[in-house]
């Protein structure tokens, strides 16, 4: 059992989104980006929440189970204040996004290939 | 049901990817898809595309997906446009924020195509419930508008009819919930051509048009005999035969018929199912009851209907006080009757007799009862003899054609005399001559006088001095009832004798009967007050006519009318 990715939801999306897959790559790609510069530039409790939250839908909608728990984990730890040894925990996303990354980059070169 | 009937979806979710996932699922089901990228987007193609059912991520930017659910509802008004939230909040609070935004569901992240389908399906079915209802709501909106309408129209013919009589006559006072017809109530009112005043309270059973449209052929009969001169017995049995031919079964008409006799002081009354009606003095005090002794009009063959009438006297200035079932009957939040004890009580505290309906309304209104509309009241006050104007006719024909030289000799016998009224009969054939016309109230008057004289003190014997009191009267026509119902011996003749004179004309009226006459100088000889109501109407003969003369022992009666 992979603790990064579920193979079973990546393999449903791919039937699903037919023509439409390495798009979907794409933009998750792209669109996680965005939300991993929204944790960094966070100015408080609440702009952290919102993208935490994001962050788990997406990466939960790709399949990208140990990054959605992570997300899952930011979202609830900053309900309690203070924020102390948060950045710990933004580290862990980061690291975990890495994996997912390369694993989606070498999907996305699989499929290109044909 | 057509499972995969294409709708168009709109999309609102801020998240690129998963915007591009969910419109691939939803498209893939065979939907039409419009996609936003924050809350005021999704209000903006909501507006622009009408989609017919919302999928909204509830946390965006610019606008978030309860605002927009909010919007969103508003601009759809009553149609049901299903909101389904795309959430991966998990804490309860969140959910209800949700629904009180509007949403109809939710639907957690990560996506199930096969759930997502479903929650489509449901809210489809749900959405089309409501158009459905919505529908049926306007359609029923719109049938009632169109039955309004047509009782606006029906009514508006009606009151051309009904209206044709006297209800605006001085001395009647009278209230009428505005739709009282489609309830069934019936107010009728017309005079006599001998200046009689004839009063119908009617209450046809059930309620809406059904009961509206037999009084329309009642209102006809009612007018039609009463302007012929018809009394109040030939009247009933034309109107409980018409409505027998003509209504169902379970239909009928309660009616209280009243006859007021300006001329004579007295007030015929039949009343058939009716409440009970009120002799009030003229200060309000409640001297006796019109009860009802009948079944209502359109119920018994016309064999077996009972027309007899009660006369009663009522003096100048006493009044009638008619009510329909909507009053004694309206009740109260706990079913508890308005009854015939509040009534007297509002009766017993009148003092101004303009303001009785007004008391009795508020009484009503106090006693907590619902507003019913099918309240009818009437209240009628007897006139002196010279009350009731004379009614103006309008004649069609030039009058050229008068038959001025003839006589006519007319026997009547037997079951004839039990039955048959020749009054109306005789008085249509003196309106051919064009003189007599403006007189035709008076006519009808003489005539019915003697007439009446012949047939119930000559041919039947009955003494006209029991008609001394209340009670003497009822005593009187109790006889006259009863000497009817058996075999009736005698005869009345009447002779009708018209001559040309150089300006105009004469005619004689004679009325001959079998009985054993009476002693006329000593009953001439009384004064009218003294006379009263036992004096034969002599003395209403001896006014409207140009001279009237009693021979043969007062068996024969000879009056003279000229013009």
């Amino acid at each position: 059992m992979d603790v990064h990715i579920d193979h079973k939801v990546l393999c449903d999306l791919r039937e699903i989104m037919e023509d439409g897959y390495l798009q979907l790559l794409d933009t998750f790609l792209e669109d996680s980006e965005r939300r991993l510069s929204q944790l960094h530039q966070a100015k408080d409790a609440a702009e952290l929440g919102m993208a935490a939250h994001s962050f788990k839908g997406s990466s939960s909608n790709m399949g990208a189970v140990g990054l959605a728990g992570l997300c899952q984990e930011l979202e609830d730890r900053v309900r309690q204040l203070p924020l102390y040894g948060i950045e710990d925990l933004i580290n862990r996303i980061d690291l975990e996004y890495r994996e997912v990354q390369q694993f989606y980059g070498s999907e996305r070169e699989r499929i290109s290939a044909g | 049901m057509p499972a995969n009937q294409a709708l168009r979806v709109l999309i609102a979710e801020d998240g690129a990817a998963d915007r591009l996932l969910l419109a691939q699922i939803v498209r893939r089901q065979g939907h039409e898809v419009c996609t936003a990228e924050d809350g005021a987007q999704a209000v903006q193609l909501f507006m622009q595309q009408r989609p017919q059912i919302v999928l909204l991520d509830a946390l965006m930017p610019v606008m978030d997906g309860f605002e927009a659910a909010r919007q969103i509802k508003a601009l759809a008004g009553e149609a049901l446009v299903p909101i389904i939230f795309l959430t991966s909040l998990n804490e309860e609070q969140g959910l209800v924020r949700c629904l009180e935004a509007g949403g109809d569901d939710f639907m957690a992240k990560p996506y199930s195509p096969v759930i997502l389908a479903a929650k489509i399906r449901a809210m489809d079915r749900l959405r089309r419930l409501q158009a459905t209802v919505l529908e049926q709501r306007d359609q029923i909106t719109r049938h009632h508008h169109h039955l309004l309408n047509e009782q606006r129209v029906a009514k508006a013919v009606f009151d051309k009819v009904a209206h044709s009589g006297c209800l605006n006559a001085p001395n009647i006072r009278y209230l009428q919930s505005p739709y009282a017809l489609f309830n069934g109530d019936l107010l009728l009112a017309a005079y006599a051509p001998n200046g009689d005043m004839h009063l119908l309270l009617g209450d046809f059973t059930g309620h809406g048009l059904p009961a509206a449209v037999g009084a329309m052929p009642l209102a006809e009969v009612f007018y039609g005999m009463t302007a012929k001169g018809y009394g109040l017995v030939e009247t009933l049995r034309e109107m409980n035969a018409k409505l027998k031919r003509i209504l169902p079964v379970d239909m009928f008409c309660c009616a209280l018929l009243l006859n007021l006799s300006f001329q004579r002081g007295t007030v015929e009354v039949w009343s058939g199912g009716m409440p009970d009606g009120y002799r009030l003095s003229a200060a309000g005090e409640v001297l006796g009851v019109l009860a009802s002794r009948h079944l209502p009009l359109g119920i018994l063959p016309p064999e077996r209907f009972d027309d007899s009438t009660c006369v009663l006297p009522l003096a100048e200035g006493e009044r009638l006080l008619l009510l329909s079932d909507g009053v004694v009957d309206s009740g109260d939040a706990q079913e508890r009757l308005f009854g015939e004890q509040r009534l007297h009580q509002v009766l017993a505290a009148n003092r101004e007799p303009a303001q009785l309906f007004d008391e009795l309304m508020q009484a009503l209104a106090r006693f907590g009862g619902q507003a019913r509309d099918d309240i009818s009241l009437c209240d009628v006050r007897m006139l002196g003899p010279d009350g009731a104007a004379a009614q103006a006719v309008v004649y069609s024909d030039s009058g050229r054609s008068s038959p001025l030289d003839w006589s006519l000799d007319f026997e009547l016998r037997g079951d004839s005399l039990r039955r048959f009224n020749p009054v109306p009969y005789l008085v249509q054939l003196l309106q051919e001559i064009h003189g007599l016309r403006p007189s035709s109230g008076l006519l009808h008057s003489v005539l019915s006088e003697l007439y009446a004289n012949a047939l119930e003190h000559g041919v039947l014997g009955l003494d006209s001095s029991l008609k001394r009191d209340a009670q003497g009267f009822s005593e009187y026509y109790r006889q006259r009832a009863e000497r009817l119902a058996a075999e009736v011996g005698g005869v009345v003749r009447i002779g009708l004798r018209v001559e040309p004179h150089a300006t105009g004309g004469r005619l004689m009226i004679e009325v001959r009967d079998s009985g054993n006459g009476f002693d006329v100088a000593s009953v001439l000889a009384r004064s009218p007050q003294a006379q009263g109501f036992c004096g034969r109407g002599l003395n209403l003969v001896q006014r409207l006519a140009h001279s009237a003369e009693w021979l043969d022992g007062g068996r024969l009666a000879r009056v003279a009318v000229q013009w």
